[in-house]
This record gives structure tokens, sequence and C-alpha cells, in this order.
């Protein structure tokens, strides 16, 4: 593994650059590694319950009501957010915003360090952004912040996440809230 | 597209900009009768300009994405210049292609969306500046036309590349000066109008902004005649009250100046056009 970057892991603007690819089905990324996909759940609930200013970040994807599946999403990532006790910060489109954002209200994924500098955020996840937007936003933080970004994706992952979970429908993420359940017991939060 | 795209999921919507929920409720979607009378009551599909204040291109802005019939369903490409600025921050889909080529990135985006959609209507507009439809992209705006492409295209005239700091376009006209072309324009103003006209296209409107409601109307009949029929081209005036050296206050006034001269209203239509738009006017959309 490459010397340690601002949010403790890599210094490269691009994982891939370090032969870092997405996981196999069924499997989860973290940092550099394969892990089974509970591993990674656990460290991803363990990093939002103990690092500062947790906050989810949830793109259109489960922010609209477009088909049955988004709305089930809507109800567990607000349910997460309780759980995780997190902050909901919206990056709802992805129009760059004139003249600038409201960092407390939203994120936009051309400059979503400075949502992450405003509010002093330390661990988040993105879920239902739009994998191009993803891949953007998860480089900029990855370079410019010290914050520990989980990406949880329906799709096949964002190796520049530390921790990336793949395929990730509205029953994975009821396991997640469960995992993250036993491990706030484990941490007697 | 599916307006459910538009609707926030209840669970979230507390954390939604304001901006973004009125865009859901105030909005005037699936709704063909919607026109420049809804502004003053309804949420506009673009947010923030980033033009210059009092820029007639913002109040053209405004009116067209007021008038499209049918906005969830219709793609702008879009071009280099002053309007590229303000077109990712409109709430529909647009496309940036390059530099000119924005009439045949806008043919294969219609054609494609009648191959994979045939039973929904989905609208393409072209909206670019002089430089790219008359200068840089003049073979490909005549090329759609020849081929008779349904789509709509609009040009914003501002009548010289006043993005890149004043310098004459085809559509400057002959001996007017900016500080790029200090020895001012040697040839005359291209005729676009009348090349659309040559080249097939089956409704043809020249005019300024200066009127919000005759600017809705060749708009619809724009869209509704290329939906049917064929290309359509609306040539509009938008002065670059900076480059001709007015103040923000004024871009008004100089269009109804050149209401009166080159930019008289003039409309075309073939007898296909003609047909559609009657009908259109019967069921009360126009």
């Amino acid at each position: 593994m490459a010397k340690l970057g601002p949010a403790g892991y890599s210094p490269y603007p691009v994982s891939v650059t370090e032969g870092v690819l997405t996981p196999p089905p069924g499997k989860a990324l973290m940092f550099n590694e394969i892990v089974d996909e509970e591993v990674a759940m656990r460290e991803a609930a363990k990093a939002m319950l103990t690092r500062e200013n947790p906050t989810i970040f949830p793109g259109p994807q489960v922010l609209y009501a477009w088909n049955e599946e988004a709305k089930r999403k809507a109800k567990f990532v607000r349910k997460m957010a309780e759980v995780l006790g997190a902050k909901i910060i919206p990056m709802y489109d992805y129009r760059p915003k004139y003249p600038k954002i409201d960092p407390e209200k939203e994120i936009n994924p051309n400059h979503p360090n400075l949502t992450i500098w405003h509010n002093k955020i330390k661990a988040c996840i993105f879920i239902g952004v739009h994998c191009h937007y993803a891949n953007v936003a998860l480089k900029i933080i990855r370079a410019e912040t010290d914050c520990f970004t989980i990406a949880m994706c329906s799709m096949a992952g964002h190796e520049d996440a530390m921790i990336t979970l793949r395929d990730q429908h509205s029953e994975d993420l009821e396991k997640f809230i469960r995992i993250a359940e036993e491990v706030k017991r484990e941490l007697g939060k | 597209m599916s307006v459910k795209i538009f609707k926030i999921n209840e669970d979230l919507k507390e954390f939604m900009p304001q901006e973004i929920v009125d865009l859901e409720e105030k909005a005037t979607w699936g709704n063909p009768k919607r026109g420049v009378m809804d502004l003053p009551y309804s949420k506009e599909l673009i947010e923030e300009h980033s033009l210059c204040a009092g820029c007639p291109e913002s109040a053209a802005f405004r009116y067209i994405l007021a008038s499209l019939p049918n906005p969830e369903d219709t793609v702008i490409v879009n071009s280099t210049g002053c309007t590229s600025l303000v077109f990712p921050h409109i709430a529909l889909h647009t496309v940036h292609p390059l530099f000119g080529n924005q009439n045949s990135v806008a043919s294969g985006i219609k054609r494609v969306l009648e191959w994979r959609f045939p039973d929904k209507v989905k609208d393409v507009v072209v909206i670019a500046g002089d430089g790219a439809t008359i200068d840089i992209g003049l073979d490909c705006t005549l090329q759609s036309f020849f081929r008779q492409e349904k789509i709509t295209t609009i040009c914003f005239d501002n009548e010289v590349y006043a993005n890149t700091g004043g310098q004459d376009s085809g559509a400057t006209p002959k001996g007017m000066e900016f500080k790029m072309a200090p020895g001012g324009k040697q040839w005359d103003k291209v005729p676009m109008w009348q090349l659309a006209i040559d080249s097939g296209c089956h409704y043809v409107a020249r005019l300024s902004v200066s009127s919000p409601k005759k600017v809705e109307q060749v708009v619809k009949k724009a869209i509704y005649v290329a939906r049917e029929v064929g290309p359509t081209y609306i040539h509009l005036y938008t002065p670059c009250i900076l480059e001709i050296g007015l103040n923000a206050d004024q871009g008004l006034w100089e269009m109804r100046q050149r209401d009166k001269e080159r930019f008289k209203f003039f409309e075309y239509m073939t007898d296909e056009a003609k047909e559609v738009i009657k009908r259109k006017k019967e069921e009360g959309l126009l």
C-alpha cells in the first residue's frame, strides 16, 4: 500500500493507478483489500459511529420516487441516519450551482470538498449517486479532505471510496442497518 | 422520461432545498398549455443564470423554457458560447457537443429517441449562438435541414463573438465595428432565415425577444411542426449589450429599435406546416 494520504488511504488521485479495482460480486473492497461484505459493513458502521460529523449523501436514485425500490431505499436511508446518528445532506442533481452552493444544505459532485470542509465531516456514505458523478466526487474528496468515504453502490462499486459495498439493494440496506445496530451496541453507544 | 423523476421521496423531502421542492410542486410539467404567462406564478426551469446583468439572452432563455410544450420529454442540444455557461443550470436534459456540430448531434439523438421510444413524443431542440449556427456549424446546420431531421433549431443572434472579446461573425451586419474588429465588418450579414427556407425548413421565424408572447408562439409552432413534418428554424435577436456599449437596462430598448428594421418579424411556413399549426390552434395548444 502506498504512503498515507490525507484520509489515511492513498496520496494518489486515482486508486486504479495502484491496481485497486472494484470488488468481485459478493465481496466488498476495504481500502485495497477484497473482504467479505459483512466485514466491510461492520467497519463502515464503526467508521460512521466513531468519527466526527458522520453524514449520508443520498443521490437522485434514492431521493426521487421513480420506482418502488427507490421508495424502499429512501425509508432505509432515513432509518440508517437514525441508527448511525448521521446527518443527511442531499446530492439532488448534478447541476453546478451559481454563484455557490449552501454547504450546510447540499453537496455538489463538482466540488464536494466544500460541503465536507464546511461541516467538518470525517465519515460519509454515498448512496444513490449515479456512478459517473460518484466517481468524480469520491476522487475529489479523497484528494482534498480527510473524510472516510463509504460507497453503497447498486452496481459494481467505486474503488476510490475507502469502503465499497457493491450490488446494494433495499435488502442489503436492511442488513447494514442490522449490523450497524449491533456495532452500536458493542461500542456502548 | 417519466414525470415521476421529479417526485421527491417523502422520507427524504425535508432534507431537500426549497428550490428543488418547488421544482416538483410548482413547475409546469405535463401541461402543453404552459407558456410565458405562467412565469410569475410557477417555478422556472432555470434556477439562476451566469450571464451579464440585463443580458437579453437570459430573457430568451426564460421565455423559451417557459414555452416548451413538453419539457419533461425535451432534450436540448447547445453549443459553445455565453449560453453554454447557462445550460448546466437548467432542469432539463442538455447536451453540449463540439463547437458547431450541435445539429448533427441533435439529429442522432432524435433518431435514437424515435427508435427507442416509438410510442412517445420526444422533442429535440438545438439552441446555439450565431457563431455556432452560422459560421462554425453552418455545414452541420444546413445538412440537418437537407436531411429533413425532425428537430427545432433556435439561433441566438447577438451579431458578434461576444464571449471571446468581440470578433465579427457571419451574422454581424456590414460595417459594424467591435473591439476585436476595429476595421468594421467587410461583408453583408448572412441571411440565415433565408438559407433555412432554401434548405428545406418547414417553419422559419425571425424576431427579437422584445415580445415574450410572440417568442412563445413561434417556439411552440416550430416544435409542433418539427415533431410531425421536418426541420424548423427560429432566428432570435439577443443583442450583447456589453459589446455594443449599452447599459444593463437598455437591452429591451435595443431590441425594440431593431424590431423596426433588420429584425422585423418574419414568418414562413410550408403548406404541411400550416396544416399542423391550424390543427394545433383548433386543439387550443397555440
